[in-house]
């Protein structure tokens, strides 16, 4: 085993595994290196149950963005969600973000309705229409009670 | 009655004194790491022998575990109708839990055995204390190269394993069991983020350090242990003991660093 | 600078609670071949490794080429040690390395020589050794008294000013043994080294010591020219030297009492 041989291997070794660990981070993870082109609007919510960071952004069912940070506001106790707009997909100024979940016990994502007004947001525009998160157990229990009158 | 309550401080005592002497072992040559001469074509020759090495050995078990964890899922999912999310539950359990952790398994089992045994087998015939009588750092030259080629080894193998591992998962649901190919792949792109690659990394990265510390203490400081005095009978246990002691560190430290980042 | 090489004073050394040296004290000329001679278990593979700094002794001194490496950085020590070269009862030598490998490793390691002047230098201290036929052989193709040899040309492929050899008949035929005896003197008179040799080779220690040191339970009993030796009155040196077997008569009812303790 020659130096030159041991040293040829380990380079190949070592180039498929970070070529590996590209692949699945990039591919996979969706993990990019530059920023996608696009903006970010500022949404809040009362109640965000489940949604994560990260989170699709969907508009009629295509994905057009991604759900960047999520913050909490301890003064008026609500849920400030930054969505990431990829470019070019406008965003009224009365349109309505709310928080639904894929299928029945599937993952949150936000869904986008667009609204009727001219005027777009633009970067750091605050989208106020908002539905916060449906719970089922409210749902669930408020059927059960009203059934009672 | 009280002899075993002694020994079994005795045993406590022992394995602290093992504990901190292996700590020691790695604040040493982590400062002689930054000290010339630099050893860079034994880092490479170890790298090779613990990671190039050992590609055949993942490659095989990564494309097992995979195509079992296919199984398994498909088979349990099928019942609840959700065979589409095959491809996140293959892709996720492999890159937060299976990859890492079997990973630093196999490697202990292929590598950290023979690390172990030839530090020991060079501590009891000498060749430790020639090194250093011929002014020549036995933990810089011999353990430090071995320390470092782990801890670059291990991710890169870990990687190597997520891959065929997925591959092997999606060989089974989409080629096997005809799920389709396009719920596999995307599920697995929608579900897989960032964050849970990068737990992987670290994991890999943490366990490949804990492994190769671990075996090289054990044959290293052979002589200091109940077993130095025992010649060859004395380096298999401390090899078998090395072997054990780092399988149970890697499940432990992976409940820790889980619970952590998460 | 003293004539003296190395300078032991009140060595003291502990294994846990056993007390192995007490109080040694003597030294070594330069350019003379000092014999350190014991039964076993008198400590002299301790003395050996206190010698290498292998060991640190419990208190004393050991001043050797003017450092006192029981009290040394580590970085004195290693300077120190270049200057050393020592020949281990086993040979020690790396089993992944061929024997020329073995032997150029120091100077790999330690200086910038470039590779002609390596292989060259590697030549000439196998030549001195006779094993420049197996330079190529790797360590566990070699005899025992191939392997010492080997371990012999490491030891002073830097010219050390100071040579240990740790039991070096051990295992060897006589002849064998005598050739090793003459390479010892060859050293010392043609590259005026300081040489120190552990044994208890009766033989090999008349024909090559300049001076004995004999050690006894863990004391210094005497150091003295080989004639001084031969003609000492202690009586556990005339045993040592007339190889007398250490009296066993125990009488017959203690000795019966010893073979059938906890048998019945």
């Amino acid at each position: 085993m020659n130096k030159i041989t041991i040293e040829l291997l380990t380079g190949i070794f070592v180039l498929i595994g970070i070529a590996a660990f590209t692949w699945l981070a990039v591919s996979i993870a969706g993990a990019s290196f530059t920023e996608q082109p696009g903006y970010t609007l500022e949404a809040r919510f009362t109640s965000i149950s489940g949604l994560r960071e990260g989170a699709v952004i969907e508009g009629a069912g295509v994905r057009i963005g991604t759900v960047s940070r999520i913050d909490f506001d301890p003064d008026s106790f609500e849920a400030i969600v930054f969505l990431r707009i990829n470019e070019g997909v406008p965003v009224q100024e009365d349109a309505i973000a709310s928080v639904r979940t894929q299928g029945i016990i599937g993952e949150k994502y936000i869904n986008i309705v667009p609204g009727g007004f001219d005027e777009l947001l633009g970067d750091g525009d605050e989208l106020y229409e908002t539905e916060s998160a449906i719970s089922l157990e409210e749902l669930v229990s408020r059927y059960i009670f009203s059934s009672e009158d | 009655m009280i002899k075993t309550i002694s020994n079994l401080g005795s045993y406590v005592l022992d394995g602290i004194e093992q504990i901190g002497r292996t700590f020691n072992l790695l604040l040493i040559i982590l400062w002689k790491i930054l000290q010339p001469p630099y050893q860079i074509f034994p880092i490479i020759k170890q790298v090779y022998f613990i990671g190039a090495r050992s590609m055949t050995v993942i490659i095989i078990s990564g494309v097992t575990i995979g195509m079992v964890l296919g199984l398994q899922f498909y088979n349990t999912l099928e019942r609840f109708g959700s065979v589409g999310v095959l491809g996140s539950a293959v892709a996720l359990s492999i890159i937060r839990e299976l990859g890492p952790v079997m990973t630093a398994l196999m490697v202990v089992g292929r590598a950290g055995s023979a690390i172990c045994a030839e530090l020991g087998i060079m501590r009891i015939t000498e060749q430790v204390d020639a090194l250093e009588c011929m002014a020549i750092s036995p933990d810089k030259y011999l353990v430090a190269p071995k320390l470092v080629g782990g801890v670059i080894s291990v991710p890169l193998l870990n990687f190597v394993f997520n891959v065929v591992a997925i591959g092997g998962g999606y060989f089974v649901g989409v080629v096997l069991f005809g799920v389709s190919e396009g719920s596999y792949v995307n599920g697995m792109i929608d579900s897989v983020l960032w964050s849970d690659v990068r737990l992987g990394l670290v994991k890999s990265i943490i366990f490949g350090l804990l492994i190769t510390l671990i075996c090289c203490a054990k044959g290293f400081y052979l002589h200091l242990s109940k077993y130095g005095s025992q010649g060859a009978e004395g380096v298999s246990r401390a090899t078998t003991d090395a072997v054990v002691i780092s399988s149970v560190s890697v499940l432990f430290c992976d409940f820790i660093i889980g619970a952590l980042m998460s | 600078m003293s004539a003296n090489a190395i300078e032991i004073r009140d060595l003291v050394v502990d294994y846990g609670s056993r007390r192995i040296l007490t109080n040694i004290s003597f030294d070594i000329r330069q350019g003379e071949i000092m014999v350190i001679m014991g039964g076993s278990g008198a400590g002299k593979s301790t003395l050996l490794r206190c010698l290498l700094g292998l060991k640190k002794p419990t208190s004393g001194h050991i001043h050797m080429l003017g450092t006192d490496i029981c009290h040394a950085s580590q970085a004195e020590l290693y300077k120190l040690r270049e200057k050393m070269g020592v020949a281990f009862q086993r040979g020690a030598l790396f089993t992944s390395m061929s024997v020329a490998e073995n032997i150029q490793l120091p100077l790999r390691e330690h200086t910038d020589l470039d590779e002609s002047t390596i292989q060259i230098m590697t030549r000439i201290k196998l030549d001195m050794v006779n094993m420049l036929p197996y330079e190529h052989l790797m360590p566990s193709e070699l005899s025992g008294g191939m392997a010492k040899r080997a371990a012999l040309a490491r030891a002073i492929i830097m010219d050390p000013k100071l040579l240990f050899f740790d039991e070096p008949s051990a295992g060897l035929d006589p002849i064998t043994s005598a050739e090793l005896d003459e390479l010892i003197l060859l050293l010392k008179k043609s590259m005026r080294m300081t040489i120190v040799v552990v044994t208890h080779e009766l033989e090999s220690v008349f024909a090559i010591a300049d001076r004995i040191a004999i050690l006894g339970e863990g004391k210094l009993i005497q150091v003295g020219t080989p004639e001084e030796i031969r003609n000492s009155s202690n009586e556990t040196i005339i045993n040592l030297l007339n190889r007398t077997p250490r009296e066993n008569n125990v009488d017959r009812d203690t000795h019966l009492e010893r073979l059938t303790k906890d048998t019945q």
